[in-house]
């Protein structure tokens, strides 16, 4: 099974083979790195841009504005706070002209904890991205859905923010992507890069059918009664694997993959919690203005007389940053004994 | 040079003599003087109408006629990679009069009516969005345009044709990374793009003079560093500015290289009604020296100048009695246009 940025690799290709998209770009996006993760190698669109993350948003901008369909890479989401304006402003463009002009374009960057990245590679962005009205923000935590998603983004007419987990990149994933081969050995041998001689090399792409995740549509990944557990990205796999333990102590928790942050998927949430009554939102962004804590007003606001106990966020620490040990990271961000200590914990709770 | 309007080959002959070595073909000389005028009566009127409780805001280029007017004049005007990509400030209505577009426009949006034809009410006067001529919305922050503009220069460059990519901006502006991104981006070795940069240099960053903060001794320089061909030139003499802009975009559109061009200007009423929007009496007004030169060289009388004023100051005030009683946007349209859907 393809891992994750084999799988956004894989779309991509499929992307300017089918749909369009004309510039997969940013720092080392191109040959002969073809990305730091490696999910734009071998793309035939793919090129290095200067390391100016203002000019990588701002030139998408451009490029949508003429009618192109870029999809532009910032190397880790550390680096896009100095563009934060330009992604205001893209997000907003279509609703400030009144409808004049929208930006068919794709940001992707990888996000969260999980590969000892320290200060400036473990931060989070779904916090921010989500105070941006105008973009679309989605993030995978499977590589089908990361392939799907993709091709959702490469398909909108509005900019698209992709978040990738950087904990998951590599992580093979359970589901084949339509076209891929079922053998790991075989797939890479076609499209990974050697890891020298890089020059000339071409990859062989295998025979891929279009497959799209609807923006907008969470997924249960595990049905349960009695609690429901909200995630995304690095924390759903582990709020999967919570449940999964905690069904040996008679915990029954429904899990959902939200996908899409923005717009979310209420109905999905609404069903669950209304069986449940109980809910707890998991992701790793500091917890203070958290994309979680808004779920839980609405929740509260809409819900409140379906809920048999309060609505819990499990969430980073709101501390400057992820320091480096790894007795720091465990502290800071959510890992598997926090999310089923807060599944089992909110289950047990009585008025 | 910003304090004499000089033809750039002075003629010291009779008249009849001087007419028939005039710069600029006669006709065109008229054309640019009646569109500085109808741009500077259009932007008088907007203050106007600021002041009279029209608008909460008013912002724009009265001044800037002589540089803005030949800008307009020669953008290649359409939809579409053929044509010129327009990455504007708000300083730019001449420009967009002398494309051809009506001033009511620009009356309507000061006036925040539903009918705006550029964001429907919801944003400050002078900023611009016209698909159907590639002008990309005007915003507010005052660099970033310099940062968009590559990008649909690049789809220029790929696409071939002559069709460039303009954006203006101001001196202050520039002291943003912004600008620095475009003239990184605009050279790149082998990737060139035919992108013309323009900076407006009206000397003035809202209250701050730019010999207090900026230190190069011309914008323009910092085109050099890139090897990007550079030049700074009087923007209130608009026979200067109508040759040098159709120099340079002769060069971009043939080149297909980037083009720095600063342009020194006046600020006639400041900068936008937040410092008050009265007139400035100590710069040079590109119309007056215009119409003095004009004059001297037997193109066009006093007569003539103070018809084509009343003509637009007449409708211009026609224009805003128009749109006087013209609704407000309904207050359930702030959910409309958030994204863009299928059709």
């Amino acid at each position: 099974m393809a891992s994750m940025a084999q799988a956004i690799r894989m779309a991509l290709h499929y992307a300017e083979e089918n749909l369009g998209v004309t510039d997969v770009f940013g720092e080392d996006v191109g040959p002969p790195l073809g990305g730091v993760f490696t999910t734009t190698q071998g793309l035939k669109t793919a090129w290095n841009s200067p390391l100016d993350e203002r000019g990588i948003i701002g030139v998408a901008m451009g490029l949508a504005l003429a009618g192109q369909r870029p999809v532009a890479e910032i190397q880790f989401c550390d680096y896009i706070f100095n563009a934060i304006d330009l992604l205001k402003l893209a997000g907003g463009t279509y609703w400030a002209s009144n409808g004049d002009w929208n930006l068919p374009m794709v940001v992707k960057t990888p996000v969260g904890s999980g590969i000892r990245g320290s200060i400036y590679h473990s931060q989070s962005f779904d916090g921010t991205i989500t105070r941006l009205p105008g973009w679309k923000v989605v993030m995978p935590s499977t590589p089908l859905d990361a392939y799907g998603l993709m091709i959702s983004a490469c398909q909108d007419l509005n900019p698209v923010m992709y978040l990738e987990p950087k904990a998951l990149l590599r992580v093979r994933g359970e589901e084949l992507i339509p076209g891929e081969p079922s053998d790991d050995r075989t797939l890479s041998k076609m499209i990974d890069a050697p890891l020298s001689r890089r020059s000339g090399w071409i990859p062989k792409w295998p025979e891929l059918q279009p497959y799209s995740v609807p923006i907008g549509k969470a997924k249960i990944v595990r049905q349960g009664n009695q609690v429901t557990v909200v995630s995304y990205g690095r924390t759903l796999p582990l709020c999967a694997k919570a449940a999964g333990a905690l069904r040996g102590e008679g915990i029954d928790a429904e899990v959902i993959d939200l996908r899409t942050l923005y717009p979310y998927d209420w109905d999905a949430l609404k069903a669950s919690i209304q069986k449940t009554g109980r809910v707890l939102y998991v992701n790793e962004d500091t917890e203070v203005t958290n994309f979680g804590e808004h779920l839980i007003r609405r929740t509260t606001e809409e819900l409140f007389y379906a809920l048999l106990a309060p609505p819990k966020l499990l969430a980073g620490k709101s501390i400057p940053g992820i320091g480096l040990a790894d007795s720091l990271e465990m502290a800071s961000v959510p890992q598997l004994p926090d999310v089923t200590a807060a599944i089992r914990a909110l289950a047990s709770e009585q008025p | 040079m910003k304090n004499a309007l000089e033809a750039p080959r002075p003629i010291r002959k009779p008249q009849s003599e001087a007419a028939a070595a005039l710069p600029l073909d006669r006709d065109l000389l008229i054309r640019m003087h009646d569109l500085m005028v109808k741009g500077r009566a259009l932007e008088e009127r907007l203050i106007q109408m600021y002041r009279q409780g029209h608008g909460f805001f008013w912002i724009g280029g009265p001044g800037e006629e002589a540089f803005n007017v030949p800008l307009g004049l020669l953008i290649k005007k359409g939809e579409g990679l053929d044509y010129d990509y327009l990455h504007f400030h708000y300083r730019q209505s001449a420009t967009l009069l002398a494309m051809g577009e009506d001033p009511i426009g620009a009356l309507r949006q000061l006036k925040n009516t539903a009918t705006d034809p550029y964001s429907g009410g919801r944003n400050f006067a002078g900023h611009f969005s016209i698909k159907r001529w590639n002008v990309v919305p005007v915003s507010s922050p005052i660099e970033v345009q310099y940062s968009m503009a590559p990008g649909t220069a690049i789809a220029q460059k790929r696409h071939g044709g002559d069709g460039i990519t303009i954006v203006t901006g101001g001196d202050a502006g520039t002291a943003e990374g912004d600008f620095a991104s475009c003239l990184v981006w605009s050279s790149r070795p082998g990737n060139e793009l035919p992108i013309l940069i323009i900076v407006a240099n009206n000397q003035w960053g809202i209250s701050t003079a730019a010999s207090t903060v900026q230190g190069c001794t011309n914008i323009s320089d910092r085109g050099k560093a890139f090897r990007i061909r550079s030049k700074t030139i009087d923007g209130n003499n608009p026979v200067v500015a109508y040759q040098e802009l159709r120099e340079a975009m002769d060069y971009v559109r043939r080149e297909r290289k980037p083009f720095l061009l600063e342009a020194l200007v006046s600020r006639l009423y400041g900068h936008s009604s937040a410092s008050g929007a009265n007139f400035v009496p100590d710069e040079v007004d590109c119309i007056a020296t215009y119409e003095q030169w004009l004059e001297a060289k037997g193109v066009a009388n006093r007569a003539h100048f103070n018809e084509v004023r009343t003509r637009w100051n007449q409708e211009m005030a026609e224009l805003a009695r128009k749109v006087r009683d013209e609704p407000q946007p309904t207050p359930d349209s702030i959910w409309n246009f958030i994204y863009a859907e299928k059709k």
